[in-house]
């Protein structure tokens, strides 16, 4: 194990918004081929240690390594080509189009072709366009969704939404894949489904996996290692069992005995979680302004505050 | 005859604008209240070329779109860059549109506000007919291409459609481009069909009817649009019996798709689905 490369290394990272620090000198490492997890309360930063790695953010400080490479303050587009993929806390598709075109999308952006020889439809376009429909319908079909090929994303229940999602990134063929609460909204039977997926799709596309998950059962089964965020920093990382067994980690899940406790956080997503924040008086007096920079913010994906007018509509 | 002609000609010309238009708001999902403006680059160009240095038709016809294009730069690099929101965007646009019109009005080489007369009437019905279909056959083949389906995945989620390896802003950027090239195209048939341009004929009115076909027409589609166009064209003229009622009714056809058709006549879909549908072959997959 310790002679695997790091993949990604992020060392001191740090992003204000405003006078909120939402990661705060945060540093861990992804090492190729693990599947790591990223726990914490909400709040903890968790997203937006994603959106800072993705580019969606810039850092306010630090570095983010990718095999070497800093990447941190690159444009999204350009750290997607250089192999990192992500998906979104809540389902980001593009909803009127359908899967299969989802997928050909990120396709397609790999591709270069003369622009002139595209609007004239010259044959060997037509020809390329054919393989990467080909290719589409094989990526969907190793996610199982070669059924609903031509279905409308926005069509598709809840669960293969978030497969067609996972689908998407691999479209752009990355080394490293984000995951961001796969398993958010599933019950127990698709959560275990989800943990044979990531499983498989780790072995076939020889991807290594970051994820974030309130789950804990899918987390300490499937993640090693863990690391564990709050505040916005680094609490713990390590294996399942030594996570588990870790006193700070205990605490900032359960409370101290001097502090109301607030059992019911690492159960389920945002309603225990807002709970906790408010519930937990001792915690320094940033936790409810973090919280709210996270998870319960004004939009729902987690991308907000200063970066929002770069999105358009 | 010649009057019906004209008025067909008229729509065709008016149909190769709205395309472009269509390309950049149906399917890159951005507003401009400004698309009059590149018309009026492709027909003052196109015309200029004919008139004062006798540029044969065809090339100042392309010369026109090019220019259209290129002028189409001069607002969408500072605009799309700071990524403002759509609906600013659309409000920079319109302020872009107005000041290129005064200064036509200003121009020395235009004629100012008078306009131009005399401009030779090249453009033929086989000639718009020939230019709308190479411009359906290319807009076709650029939204299944790389960056047209990157637009309309900026239209569906800009951040998703970064993740997905989009370059947001050239992206964006091209759609305009591609636009007002089609748009410049239109305006130069436009002047050499009418012989005459001037200023007020390209005012925010045209941009808002630019922008009404495609919307009534539906967004996401190419022929909805172009029905829609060719309807808003040809309405109001075979109402003219109707005289001062025509304009009423123009309104409230608009008005009433828009209530019972939120999503335009042909909203995210084609004619041609339709007839797909009808042999079973897309059997209700699509909603």
């Amino acid at each position: 194990m310790k002679n695997e490369q790091i993949l990604l290394s992020v060392s001191n990272l740090t992003k204000n918004f405003g006078g909120i620090r939402a990661v705060d000198s945060f540093s861990f490492e992804v090492r190729e081929g693990s599947v790591t997890g990223i726990i914490g309360p909400n709040g903890a930063g968790k997203t937006t240690v994603f959106n800072l790695v993705t580019g969606l953010y810039t850092p306010t400080s630090g570095s983010i390594l990718f095999r070497g490479d800093e990447i941190g303050g690159n444009r999204p587009d350009a750290i997607v080509r250089k192999g990192i993929a992500r998906t979104f806390q809540n389902i980001r598709l593009f909803n009127r189009r359908t899967c299969l075109e989802n997928v050909l999308t990120p396709l397609l952006q790999r591709e270069k072709c003369s622009f002139a020889g595209a609007l004239l439809g010259i044959p060997s376009v037509r020809r390329l366009e054919r393989e990467l429909h080909d290719k589409a319908r094989g990526l969907l079909a190793d996610l199982g969704l070669e059924k609903y090929a031509l279905f409308q994303a926005s069509n598709l229940p809840y669960g293969l939404q978030r497969k067609l999602e996972i689908a998407r990134a691999l479209a752009t063929e990355p080394s490293l894949l984000l995951l961001d609460e796969p398993a958010a909204g599933m019950n127990p039977e698709e959560t275990r489904n989800l943990a044979n997926l990531i499983a498989e799709v780790r072995e076939k596309f020889g991807v290594t996996i970051l994820l974030i998950e309130h789950h804990m059962d899918l987390v300490m089964n499937i993640c090693s290692p863990i690391v564990v965020m709050n505040f916005g920093g680094l609490l713990a990382t390590g294996t399942p069992d030594e996570v588990r067994a870790d006193p700070k980690v205990v605490a900032a899940y359960l409370g101290t005995s001097r502090r109301p406790t607030n059992a019911a956080t690492e159960e389920s997503g945002k309603e225990s979680c807002r709970s906790f924040g408010a519930h937990v008086p001792g915690a320094t007096s940033r936790r409810p302004t973090n919280a709210a920079t996270e998870g319960e913010g004004a939009d729902a994906t987690g991308v907000k505050g200063e970066n929002n007018e770069r999105f358009g509509n | 005859m010649d009057y019906i002609l004209s008025i067909v000609i008229l729509a065709g010309i008016n149909m190769i604008a709205v395309l472009g238009l269509s390309i950049f708001t149906g399917f890159t999902g951005l507003f401009s209240l400004g698309h009059a403006a590149f018309v009026a680059v492709g027909a003052y160009t196109s015309a200029i070329l004919t008139y004062y240095y006798y540029v044969p038709y065809f090339l100042a016809l392309a010369a026109g779109a090019a220019a259209a294009g290129a002028v189409s730069l001069v607002i969408g690099v500072p605009t799309l860059r700071a990524k403002l929101r759509s609906d600013y965007f659309a409000i920079a646009i319109l302020g872009f549109g107005e000041a290129l019109r005064v200064l036509l009005e200003n121009l020395e080489i235009t004629n100012g506000a008078r306009g131009l007369p005399g401009i030779d009437d090249f453009t033929t019905l086989p000639i718009v007919i020939a230019c709308l279909a190479g411009g359906v056959f290319i807009a076709r083949n650029f939204l299944r291409s790389r960056w047209g389906v990157a637009c309309i995945a900026i239209r569906e989620d800009p951040i998703a459609a970064e993740t997905a390896g989009v370059r947001l802003f050239r992206t964006r950027l091209l759609s305009l481009v591609v636009s007002a090239v089609f748009c410049g195209l239109s305006g130069g048939l436009l002047a050499h069909f009418l012989s005459f341009i001037q200023p007020q004929m390209f005012t925010l009115i045209q941009s808002t009817q630019l922008l009404a076909a495609v919307i009534a027409g539906g967004m996401g589609s190419i022929s909805g649009p172009l029905i829609a166009s060719f309807v808003f064209i040809a309405l109001p003229e075979a109402l003219r019996v109707a005289q001062m009622w025509r304009l009423v009714a123009y309104g409230l056809l608009l008005v009433l798709i828009m209530v019972y058709r939120p999503q335009g006549l042909m909203g995210y879909s084609e004619i041609t689905t339709f007839f797909r549908r009808s042999s079973g072959r897309d059997g209700g997959r699509r909603s």
